[in-house]
């Protein structure tokens, strides 16, 4: 089943036309990965999934991209909720400068949750589906600051399942990581998917061979490929595709 | 960590062994075939085909590990390893299909004397091998690669009597020469069901040495 679903989607920045034409559908439980050269606006395309580009001066945007059938740009469509249903993920971990606890109580708090007994579950369950509660279960009170840096991407990830969201986005989320942190988030993505539906950017191809269902190669705003992720890397459809992926470009 | 990828792994070898098995269960097959007066060989056809479903699918689990999981060092030689041995026992399943068809051709003659006895003790001889090939990458076990390597020697010995024996029975005029022909090949497939348990011993080797240190030229 599809979640998200994208219909002759266009994007320009003032006159820069970044995305053209986009159509692409998002299975439901399932890690699409989104690859591409730099500047081909694959984090433009993750960031108007939950309408991060309305923060963009001069953003302009047409067609549909709807959530469970539903046109997320639509003027009805309360922007607040959608972040909640929709959670994102940086590429640089930025946890709030406050406890571990704190950071991942202020999401549920904001949207009103106020029981002690209620928030300390909230972070236990968040911090274990994020595989991070043994590492940081005797020092919820101290720093979020202080942690590793996988450690902290890990509790960004953590925050954004406190709310509960029904899709995350990863924007590059292990570029600034080490080999074995990067493991432990493509482990976690793994796990994930089984109650979350991912999206990810990521400039690492073997990372979107080794984790994602379903794969879309961009370039130069154009979504050129879109398919089975086995399928890409091994029988590419597009001459452009295979000269990206067996890195005889970009 | 990589969770899955270990998970992929184990069912590497879990297909391996059962591969093994259908080998070892069409090796002991064919040999049964040889011994029975009027032999039906559409039971080693199946164990056959079955070898040939299993080599697609261990084909393509390898291609989907080398695809998504970038193996490198020993997980890359097990991988490699395993695609090398596959080719081996689906030409193990060829030969006892190819044993068993010759029994048609055999009659009780060629096969009274001591040929009989030889015949089956190639047939345990291999199955032996077979098995401790695949047993050998599975728990990466040197040393019971070794032995297989050794043993096919014994293998070629019974051959060697087999011939012999069948030398005689013409030389005496006591069979026919088509039939003891035909024997003599079904005793030759059994040697080449020995020479790829020796091949597979060898990728063994290869996936815990990362050479072929012992491969005969």
């Amino acid at each position: 089943m599809d979640k998200i679903t994208v219909e002759n989607m266009n994007l320009h920045y003032g006159d820069f036309h970044a995305l053209k034409n986009v159509n692409l559908n998002m299975g439901e439980k399932e890690i699409t990965a989104f690859i591409g050269p730099s500047g081909c606006g694959k984090s433009t395309l993750l960031k108007s999934l939950n309408r991060m580009n309305d923060l963009v001066p001069g953003c302009k945007i047409d067609g549909k991209i709807c959530l469970d059938g539903e046109d997320i740009y639509d003027k009805k469509m309360d922007v607040n909720r959608l972040r909640k249903r929709v959670g994102m993920v940086f590429q640089k971990p930025n946890p709030f400068p406050m406890s571990i606890y704190d950071n991942i109580a202020y999401g549920p708090r904001t949207h009103g949750v106020r029981n002690k007994a209620k928030l300390d579950e909230i972070v236990e369950r968040s911090l274990r589906q994020a595989a991070i509660w043994d590492e940081v279960k005797d020092r919820l009170k101290k720093s979020a600051l202080g942690i590793s840096g996988g450690q902290q991407q890990r509790l960004c990830i953590a925050r954004a399942l406190a709310v509960e969201p029904e899709v995350l986005l990863m924007d590059e989320p292990t570029s600034a990581l080490d080999p074995i942190s990067t493991s432990k988030i493509e482990d976690l993505a793994i796990e994930l998917k089984k109650d979350y539906t991912i999206v990810i950017v990521t400039h690492n191809m073997q990372q979107a061979a080794r984790i994602a269902d379903k794969t879309a190669f961009f370039l130069l705003g154009q979504m050129i490929e879109y398919g089975n992720t086995e399928k890409m890397f091994s029988m590419p459809e597009d001459p452009r595709t295979e000269d990206y992926i067996t890195g005889r470009f970009g | 960590m990589r969770k899955q990828y270990d998970e992929e792994l184990e069912n590497l070898h879990n297909l391996l062994v059962e591969m093994g098995n259908l080998c070892q269960e069409a090796i002991f097959m064919a040999a049964h075939i040889l011994q029975e007066e009027n032999p039906s060989k559409e039971a080693v056809d199946e164990k056959e085909k079955a070898i040939d479903k299993k080599e697609r699918e261990i084909e393509q689990l390898c291609m989907h590990l080398i695809l998504r999981q970038q193996p490198v060092a020993s997980d890359l030689r097990r991988i490699g390893a395993a695609l090398k041995m596959i080719t081996d026992m689906e030409r193990i399943g060829d030969q006892a299909a190819d044993i068993a068809d010759l029994s048609r051709f055999i009659s009780g003659k060629e096969k009274q004397g001591e040929s009989e006895g030889h015949l089956w003790e190639m047939a345990q001889a291999t199955v032996k091998m077979v098995t401790d090939s695949v047993t050998s990458f599975v728990n990466n076990d040197y040393e019971l690669a070794l032995q297989v390597m050794k043993s096919d020697d014994t293998v070629d010995t019974l051959f060697e009597k087999i011939k012999k024996d069948i030398i005689d029975m013409i030389r005496t005029q006591q069979v026919e020469a088509e039939g003891s022909l035909d024997l003599l090949m079904a005793a030759k497939y059994f040697e080449r069901i020995g020479d790829h348990a020796v091949n597979i011993a060898e990728w063994v080797e290869y996936s815990i040495t990362g050479g072929h240190e012992n491969k005969e030229d």
